[in-house]
């Protein structure tokens, strides 16, 4: 099989790291070669964050360049924006309609770029948007806006739902598993 | 054993156990961090942070003269504090095996400089081992103590941030044995004075030929013949990328070990190819290496000295090929890292920036001081440099001294810190040292530190008094202020930039991110009290924006720190 390419991408501190850890979990189950890279160090700090997933027979770069991912899951509008010359022709980028302002603009240097998603939609790519905060919300908690966002990306990955719940049951803390399963099911069903 | 999914920096650790390491002795530096943390996990070794690299080399050193199999890592600048003992256990050798984990950043996505550690292989005459994925990162790392034993020296294993945050699959196995090498007297060995270093340096010289003609052969370095049409030699990430972008149109020898190269091998592998490319980050290491044995490659003609590469790279200068991107006509703001919501260095550097202060910095969290809105940082150059940099200034212009502070972190204190200010009590300048004792290391990711009272397994050790510390080296006037207090934090830099000697002001607040630390409610503003004057915004917290020309704070983010209420002249933001 050929080696495909998903992308995480949001702000430090929204918790990509878990949703790639998931993500990575369930294609092991599938006997995949597999590999992730993070960033660490500045992740928790509100800066723009990028953890690539790639799996297939034999995965030889753990990065993905321009022109190479089959699927974005972008955790913020703007760095949706910002990752979209990574998206390969006739791929899916999910994007969690969430804006939040990078420092420039909360200094006035520069602006929030208007209508972002319409222009988004307004290009041939496969955009996917979802109020992933709300969905969170309702599954019981703000913080898990990277699982319903996983669920949703989910929808366009061959893996049954419930290979799914059984990693996020062997990955995720007991005390978080109602939440994160919940938010998993919100997002992948909605 | 089932394959799992390792992080490079959790192979090596996994690669330490089953070495039968016991001692491994580090300090904290992204992307090597995580190897120690993931080593302490292990009960059977014996894992601290040290207070700097030099101290976790040293440690290290003695564990496996001692007869203990040992291991420290750092990041690449790390290897510069830790470079005397480097070059001189090189001479003594080791008794048990001794592995030195060093991981550069090319990139630079958390560090200061892009330094090349291969290098200090060529420069200390110690071998260096490259991985390429996490299995190897575990392999190598047991392969690297047995070549340690063998050759009577320390081993040097070189990753980088791609390798060593990378997740791929790789296998375990059991501990061997990690019994104790009896320690016998031997001061011609271990006593580096001229006259027992002259022989040992003769002996290492030797070292290095008998190395390179074992890998000559040694499965470390691998040959993998396709299309002969492109020859590629590589190593570690840049294997990985070449064999990306290339795949069958290229052959490929893969050098596990960077230092020292075989001759014939490579000679043989450029027969074979009709072009040969050598791929490397940063150095021409490799080629340089190749040219000097008479093989034509072609690399930092073609590739830079500069930056990370990636298969896209490779196959844009190799094949002229590129994929095509699609973008949006759009201008997207940078989203730079930024201090967090209630990070108590935040406070600290409002009042420096009042003050119209020159900063000199450290690395750490608080360097992000130097970005917009704070902007209350003036020269970074290296751990420690704050505070011997501040005297400088100082002595340079008498006049600085009061206008000028150094601020350092209480971890980058105890790493190199201390001695900074031993020397302006010593020689005398009024200098203001502002320690930002936020009770852990933050940068890399939580680590305990000598000024924590923890140990790296969070039991309760030994704390240093920092205020006791300083008055022992001589500094007279020592302050403690809360930097969340703004009017307290303003007034103690202004009266002790005035004094008419040295100061330290130990800045204490624990990180906002601690999980033993009580986050309050979030704030709110109340938008018929605020004006949209932007007074909060000038402290550049995250948590709050403008929206609809009125502040706004993200119940997500915000802790409740209260710096901006004191900042809000119309009492418009509450609880």
């Amino acid at each position: 099989m050929e080696t495909k390419s998903v992308m995480i991408v949001g702000v430090g501190g929204q918790g990509t790291l878990l949703a790639s850890r998931l993500l990575g979990n369930v294609l092991i189950s599938r006997g995949y070669d597999v590999k992730v890279s993070e960033v660490h160090g500045m992740s928790q700090r509100g800066g723009s964050v990028v953890t690539y997933v790639k799996y297939g027979d034999r995965v030889s770069s753990p990065v993905v360049e321009h022109g190479e991912a089959d699927i974005i899951i972008a955790f913020e509008l703007l760095e949706a924006a910002r990752y979209l010359p990574y998206l390969k022709k006739g791929g899916t980028i999910v994007v969690n309609t969430q804006q939040i302002d990078p420092m420039p603009v909360v200094t006035g240097a520069k602006q929030y770029p208007e209508a972002l998603l319409s222009k988004l939609q307004g290009t041939e790519l496969n955009i996917v948007d979802v109020d992933a905060l709300a969905l969170s919300l309702e599954a019981g908690n703000a913080k898990a806006v990277n699982v319903v966002l996983l669920g949703v990306a989910a929808r366009f990955m061959s893996f049954d739902g419930s290979e799914w719940v059984k990693v996020i049951a062997d990955t995720v803390p007991p005390k978080f598993l109602e939440v994160n399963q919940k938010a998993f099911d919100l997002g992948y069903k909605t | 054993m089932a394959k799992k999914l390792f992080l490079g920096n959790e192979a090596v650790a996994r690669g330490l156990f089953e070495a039968g390491c016991r001692v491994v002795s580090s300090y904290p530096g992204t992307p090597s961090t995580e190897i120690t943390e993931f080593a302490a996990t292990y009960e059977e070794m014996f894992c601290e942070w040290a207070p700097n690299e030099k101290v976790a080399m040293e440690v290290a050193a003695g564990a496996a003269i001692a007869g203990a199999r040992s291991f420290c890592a750092m990041k690449h600048v790390g290897l510069n504090v830790a470079a005397d003992p480097l070059f001189t256990a090189s001479y003594t050798g080791v008794n048990a095996g001794f592995v030195i984990g060093v991981a550069d950043d090319p990139g630079m996505h958390s560090s200061q400089n892009e330094q090349d550690s291969r290098n200090y292989a060529r420069a200390a005459k110690i071998m260096m081992l490259e991985p390429a994925d996490s299995a190897e990162c575990l392999a190598f790392t047991k392969r690297a103590f047995a070549l340690s034993e063998q050759f009577d020296t320390p081993v040097l294993l070189r990753l980088t941030t791609r390798i060593a945050h990378s997740r791929s699959l790789a296998e375990t196995a059991e501990r061997e044995n990690g019994g104790l090498k009896e320690y016998v007297k031997n001061p011609a060995k271990y006593v580096m004075m001229p006259a027992m270093a002259r022989p040992k340096h003769v002996r290492v010289e030797q070292r290095l030929i008998d190395q390179a003609m074992l890998m000559e052969t040694d499965e470390l370095n691998t040959v993998e013949y396709n299309s002969k049409k492109i020859g590629v030699i590589a190593a570690g990430i840049c294997y990985q990328y070449a064999k990306d972008a290339l795949g069958d149109k290229a052959s490929y020898l893969k050098l596990g070990c960077v230092y020292p190269l075989p001759t014939e091998r490579i000679k043989a592998f450029a027969a074979e190819c009709e072009t040969v490319y050598v791929i490397e980050e940063l150095d021409s290491f490799i080629e340089t290496h190749c040219k000097a044995i008479g093989v034509d490659v072609i690399g930092k003609d073609l590739f830079p000295l500069y930056g990370e590469f990636s298969q896209a790279l490779v196959a844009k200068l190799i094949l002229g090929e590129e994929l095509p991107a699609l973008t949006l006509n759009e201008d997207i703001p940078a989203r730079p890292p930024v201090l967090c919501a209630g990070c108590p260095h935040r406070g600290l550097f409002y009042a420096l920036k009042r003050e119209k202060a020159i900063v000199s910095g450290d690395i750490g969290c608080y360097t992000l001081g130097t970005l917009a809105p704070l902007e209350a940082m003036d020269i970074c150059i290296c751990m420690g440099a704050s505070v011997s940099g501040l005297h400088g200034i100082n002595k340079a212009n008498p006049e600085n001294e009061k206008r000028s502070v150094a601020v350092i972190g209480d971890s980058t204190f105890m790493h190199s810190g201390i001695t900074g200010l031993v020397n302006i009590a010593y020689n005398k300048s009024n200098s203001t040292v502002i320690i930002l004792d936020n009770s852990i290391t933050g940068m890399t990711g939580h680590q305990e530190n000598p000024t924590t009272g923890k140990n790296i397994k969070g039991e309760p050790a030994a704390a240093v008094d920092l205020e006791a510390l300083a008055r022992a080296v001589g500094i007279k006037r020592v302050k403690v202020i809360d930097p969340y207090d703004l009017k307290e934090t303003q007034d103690t830099i202004h009266e002790e930039l005035q004094a008419e000697e040295p100061s330290v002001i130990i800045s204490r607040r624990p990180c906002a991110l601690l999980k033993y630390v009580e986050r309050k409610p979030a704030l709110k503003i109340n938008r018929e009290k605020c004006t949209g004057c932007r007074a909060c915004m000038r402290i550049g917290c995250p948590a709050i924006s403008i929206k609809d020309k009125k502040a706004e704070i993200d119940f997500t983010q915000c802790v409740g720190c209260e710096v901006c209420v004191q900042l809000c002249r119309f009492n418009a933001i509450e609880h």
